[in-house]
């Protein structure tokens, strides 16, 4: 435990309390407990092992064995040990986590909407198909742009997607090109994207702004150039306000720009990435649309395009027929192929469809207005205490760096676990990479006054932990049910699922051996 | 607005303490000509109860009251209740990414126990729940064998799934390693000869998928004896999970991509679904998605942490194994719920169900037409060759509510009027002899088409 | 932290010891307490050819990830198979720890890469110390 000469600070929000032990499933399990009951078969019972011969499976394997009440507790009390949005503001930066409406929940789980077979006639899909256009209509409006696909099924995977739009794009025209430019504040999937599919990654270097250097890239775009990747705001929470430039020197030498749309909760209502040169970018439906983590999945990432690319979207396409019904095409001859299976996750377009609806064209605005003016509170209320490595203003995120607070040795990991005793999930640490000791803050616009006014509570007295007494944060937290986790022992020798009960009845240290 | 937490006096107060006038000032960065003076023009502000009213109208213009026999990948299977009620909490609902363990521990151990529980099920050593859906996962599977083995010739039966096999084309055209097609014999299972002939010292892998997209469940060792033989990786692709029940497991398998859907994941017309990569001990390093592992913290006590994370995008960018940045933790939630509520036990008894209700139904539908590869093992699809075109009869059927067996046709004209037909526990004897008494019915015609 | 006077170093943190026609590499103690706790080390398999400048493997912390470079061209005979199950001997003694030994295609290529005195220097400045 920490030292306790120095100051300590008050935590508002949070108070000791008792949650469960639980095990593992298998270490609670028992031969004979069950927790299902099959209706009785109304058809002749078969042999298996004469009906697969070879194929049958001899042994079963080891799922455990317990009651339905084993169960409920025993997910009931691990869920009691992770935080939520349900419980407080997570001010991660680029995620927003934004409230989760119930009634987008309520909706996915109607009959007729989640027992829809993806291969039903289309005769008797209409109602999802309705669904899935309107959607695509109102995504459509709030990008500026012409035309969209809802398949991808991740950011990552709209990203892909999005390339892959550009290069069949420049191909149509004779040459794929090769190469793909992203600024050296962009998150992590934009190369590993960019190198998936073939092209070789150009980091920019961000201005001392830490924008974009629109000197430096007019330089370095030449007809080898396919596309630029940018976010908009950037991560450090900016708006690219010489964005039109930024689209000029690309489109003069036929590159693309792509936008990555994680930052739009900044932009909702307010502008129209289509309207400020964008050529094509994602979306993603678990940030900006409400559809929720889950506990880091499944997301949706639809892609929306300016007609020239419009001939290349992934099949099918959806589009209205003479009759007047709904139906996929898949007569679509520069179709990039399909990037998933069927149609893309359904049930992240009821929920984000319900959303827009919910907000209509006055809610989304506001929403974007609050999300924009959370952040720039904080950002008033913290400024002087943390360094703000760039004086440009903030969007809907604050970027922070620890500098300040490193002449004690104390870091941004430090302070953000030190957060977690004050009752908040840390914000975005070390992110972006061009920005050292980043504290990277996105409130959303779900946050209330007083929360926020909770969270800068915090967050000014960990500044002053830092100062009088750095070693509270550097071993923080404190008040955890388990303290920091050896992630080193993790990595080098890595146990990846648990391996059998105890030989002999002797306990071993931890009930798991090393494979 | 009502998920919006602030009244108007707050928001002029906070502005206020901003330094700014309006709520405008802060958007100035955005050049004028591309501030939005117009309200979006998407539907107005909607009521709960209209928003209900909304989907409930849509829901009611999709299937409603009919018997169904598809499968093809997507499967009708009873979701526990229990499922639901769990993965509803808001702490696991609106709960984040596991990057901070100490107050993550409930959604890091829920992915242990689904990591186990899937090496448990297919006999490999590690697992992931990181890939989107069966398709994507074939598709990283394949990429991951091309890393592995430094080849890049790759091989995938043609009774693999017809869409997992156009997005593995869609990964691969760009990447060098596009595949070739293997062909099916008369048995419905991939053409042994042919692969032994097609496998060579430059093959990175053999994708079969088993059971197939026939039903037809493959000879896994065969296969993978003529795979390994010239040092080429064996993929088995699952698209039906819950075979795993009955079926042994593709042991012989350097990588495992399989779809969980079936693990009470709700059909939801094509997604969110559950892809699951697993895989030999020696190909962890290779292996893409989020893993969690299992550690001490300072005081000894257990705990899980997301381990491994250096092959992933966020560190090593355009160096990284995949793009892929998700973690599919809610569905694999209920993956893993599912299996538990069914048990060791259970999993099997489900699935024998499956074999018995796919048997009775092919028998008796047997009688008015053919079912193909009768004499292989299959689980709960089979394929259905009728003298009457399958438009025809699948008008027939929709007349009395049934949806029928899916109209291969288009994937596969070889066989001519074939049609593909899933029986699930949820199928009922009525049903089954319902759909053989309209089948039974056919116009007798002279022309199969 | 004292460098070996009779190792030479490179400019991406590798240290190498020639002895005739062997060369032997590692990463050095400013790399390995920049990575922090090594978990992982992706050498090259025995016979491999290694290229001057040219990544030869990695080198993997919990949150990093580290290309090694290498500082001579030749063929690998030999691989510290220690650090597969214990790579925190270059937490330990980096200037201990060997990564690879190479059969240098050319001795004196060593020649050109920097002293110790020069590459104390070299990180000072990097560091701004």
């Amino acid at each position: 435990m920490a030292t306790s000469n120095g100051f300590i600070g008050n935590t508002r929000k949070v108070n000791a309390h008792l949650t469960q032990n639980e095990g593992l499933s298998f270490e609670k399990s028992s031969p004979g407990k069950k927790a299902y009951k099959l209706a009785p078969l109304d058809v002749p019972e078969v042999d298996p092992a004469a009906l697969l011969g070879e194929a049958h499976r001899s042994r079963n394997a080891e799922l455990p064995e317990l009651s339905e009440i084993e169960i409920i507790r025993h997910f009931t009390r691990l869920s009691t040990w992770n935080y939520a949005i349900d419980l407080g503001m997570y001010p991660l930066g680029s995620c927003t986590m934004k409230y989760n409406p119930r009634v987008n929940e309520f909706v996915s789980r109607l009959e007729g909407i989640a027992e829809a077979h993806p291969y039903q006639p289309e005769t008797l899909s209409q109602g999802s198909l309705e669904i899935i256009k309107l959607l695509q209509d109102c995504l459509i409006e709030i990008t500026g742009m012409d035309a969209i696909t809802l398949q991808p099924a991740a950011g990552a995977h709209g990203e892909f997607t999005g390339i892959l739009l550009a290069r069949a794009y420049h191909q149509s025209k004779g040459n794929p090109r090769k190469t793909v430019i992203i600024p050296d504040s962009a998150h992590g999937t934009n190369p590993a994207t960019a190198a998936t599919c073939g092209y070789q990654v150009i980091n920019l270097k961000s201005n001392s702004k830490g924008g974009v250097d629109v000197a430096a890239l007019a330089q370095m775009v030449n007809e080898d150039t396919a596309a630029m990747m940018l976010t908009n705001p950037s991560t450090i929470g900016v708006f690219e306000n010489e964005i039109h430039k930024i689209a000029d020197v690309l489109h003069d030498k036929g590159a693309l720009l792509y936008m990555d749309g994680a930052n739009m909760n900044a932009l909702v209502g307010k502008t129209r990435p289509g309207d400020f040169g964008v050529d094509l970018m994602h979306l993603n439906l678990h940030k900006t649309f409400s559809t929720p983590h889950g506990g880091g999945g499944p997301g949706s990432g639809p892609v929306a395009c300016k007609k020239i690319l419009e001939p290349f979207l992934p099949i099918p396409v959806l589009s209205r027929g003479g009759d007047g019904l709904l139906h996929w095409n898949y007569d679509r001859p520069e179709s990039v192929g399909r990037v998933r299976m069927l149609y893309g996750n359904f049930g992240m377009f009821v929920r984000a469809l319900a959303y827009t609806l919910a907000n209509g064209p006055d809610g989304l605005r506001q929403t974007t207005e609050d999300a924009v003016l959370n952040a720039n509170y904080i950002r008033k209320k913290l400024e002087d205490l943390y360094d703000l490595p760039y004086d440009t203003p903030s969007m809907h995120e604050v970027v922070f760096s620890d500098k300040r607070q490193t002449k004690n040795g104390v870091k941004t990991g430090d302070i953000a676990k030190r957060l977690i005793d004050y009752g908040f999930h840390p914000y975005t640490t070390s992110f972006p990479l061009i920005v050292p000791g980043a504290l990277m803050i996105e409130p959303t616009e779900s946050e209330s006054r007083e929360e926020l006014d909770l969270f800068v509570d915090a967050m000014r007295q960990i500044a002053r932990e830092a100062d009088e007494n750095p070693d509270l944060i550097k071993t923080a937290p404190h008040s955890t049910r388990i303290s920091r986790l050896d992630e080193t022992g993790a990595a080098r020798k890595p146990v990846l699922r648990w391996q059998g009960p105890p030989e002999n009845g002797i306990e071993l240290d931890t009930a798991a051996k090393e494979w | 607005m009502r998920y919006l937490p602030k009244s108007d006096a707050e928001r002029a107060a906070m502005l206020k303490e901003i330094g700014v006038s309006s709520i405008n000032d802060l958007f100035t960065a955005i050049p004028e000509e591309y501030r939005l003076t117009r309200d979006l023009n998407i539907p107005r502000q909607m009521g709960e109860s209209e928003i209900i009213d909304y989907f409930k109208a849509a829901a009611a213009k999709n299937a409603n009251g009919y018997a169904s026999f598809l499968g093809a990948g997507s499967y009708r299977h009873y979701r526990p209740v229990v499922i639901d009620s769990l993965v509803q909490r808001g702490e696991f609902l609106t709960s984040y990414t596991p990057y901070q363990a100490e107050i993550t521990q409930g959604t890091l151990q829920a992915i242990f126990e689904f990591q186990t529980m899937i090496c448990e099920l297919t006999g490999m050593d590690i697992a992931n729940a990181s890939m989107y859906d069966g398709s994507t996962g074939a598709a990283e599977a394949v990429m991951m064998a091309v890393r592995v083995t430094g080849r890049d010739n790759v091989l995938v039966a043609r009774t693999a799934h017809p869409e997992y096999r156009e997005v593995m084309h869609t990964y691969a055209q760009h990447q060098g390693h596009d595949a070739k097609e293997v062909a099916y014999g008369q048995d419905g299972r991939i053409d042994l000869a042919a692969l032994e002939q097609a496998v060579t010292e430059e093959t990175a892998c053999v994708l079969v998928q088993s059971p197939n997209f026939f039903g037809v469940i493959e000879d896994i060792p065969a296969v993978a004896e003529i795979a390994h033989k010239k040092g080429a990786l064996l993929i088995v692709s699952i698209a039906e999970a819950i075979s795993l029940g009955i079926v042994r497991p593709p042991v012989e398998a350097d990588i495992v991509s399989m779809e969980a859907q079936s693990f009470g994941v709700a059909m939801s017309y094509g997604g969110p679904y559950c892809g699951v990569l697993a895989a030999k001990e020696k190909y962890l390093r290779q292996m893409p998605g989020r893993l969690v592992g299992e550690t001490k913290d300072t005081e000894g006590s257990r705990g899980f942490v997301l381990t491994l994370s250096t092959r992933e995008q966020h560190i090593r960018r355009e160096k990284a194994t995949s793009n892929i940045c998700t973690n599919q933790a809610l569905v694999a939630l209920m993956a893993t719920i599912f299996m538990t509520v069914y048990g060791k036990q259970g999993i099997r008894d489900l699935a024998l169900q499956n074999l018995a209700k796919a048997k009775y139904a092919a028998d008796a539908i047997g009688q008015h037409g053919k079912v193909l590869f009768a004499g292989t093992p299959r689980f709960h699809e089979f394929l259905l060759v009728t003298d009457e075109n399958p438009s025809q009869l699948s008008e027939r059927l929709l007349d009395r509510k049934i949806i029928g067996g899916l109209d291969l046709r288009k994937w596969y004209p070889e066989l001519s009027n074939a049609t593909l037909w899933c029986v699930t526990e949820l199928t009922t004897k009525e049903q089954i002899d319902a759909a053989v008494g309209v089948i039974a019915e056919a116009p007798v015609t002279a022309e199969a088409r | 932290m004292a460098y070996p006077e009779k190792y030479k170093y490179t400019r991406e943190h590798e240290w190498v010891e020639a002895a005739g026609n062997i060369g032997t590499v590692g990463i050095t103690d400013y790399a390995q307490n920049s990575l922090g706790d090594i978990v992982f080390v992706d050498a090259p398999k025995i016979g491999t050819k290694v290229e001057k400048g040219a990544v030869f493997g990695s080198v993997e912390s919990v949150k990093a990830v580290s290309d090694l470079y290498s500082p001579v061209t030749g063929t690998v005979t030999e691989v510290n198979e220690e650090l597969h199950s214990s790579p925190e001997k270059i937490n330990s003694d980096a200037h201990a720890a060997w990564i690879i030994k190479v059969e240098l295609s050319d001795p004196n290529e060593v020649g050109s890469l920097l002293s110790a005195a020069d590459y104390e220097k070299f990180i000072a400045e990097e560091t701004g110390k």
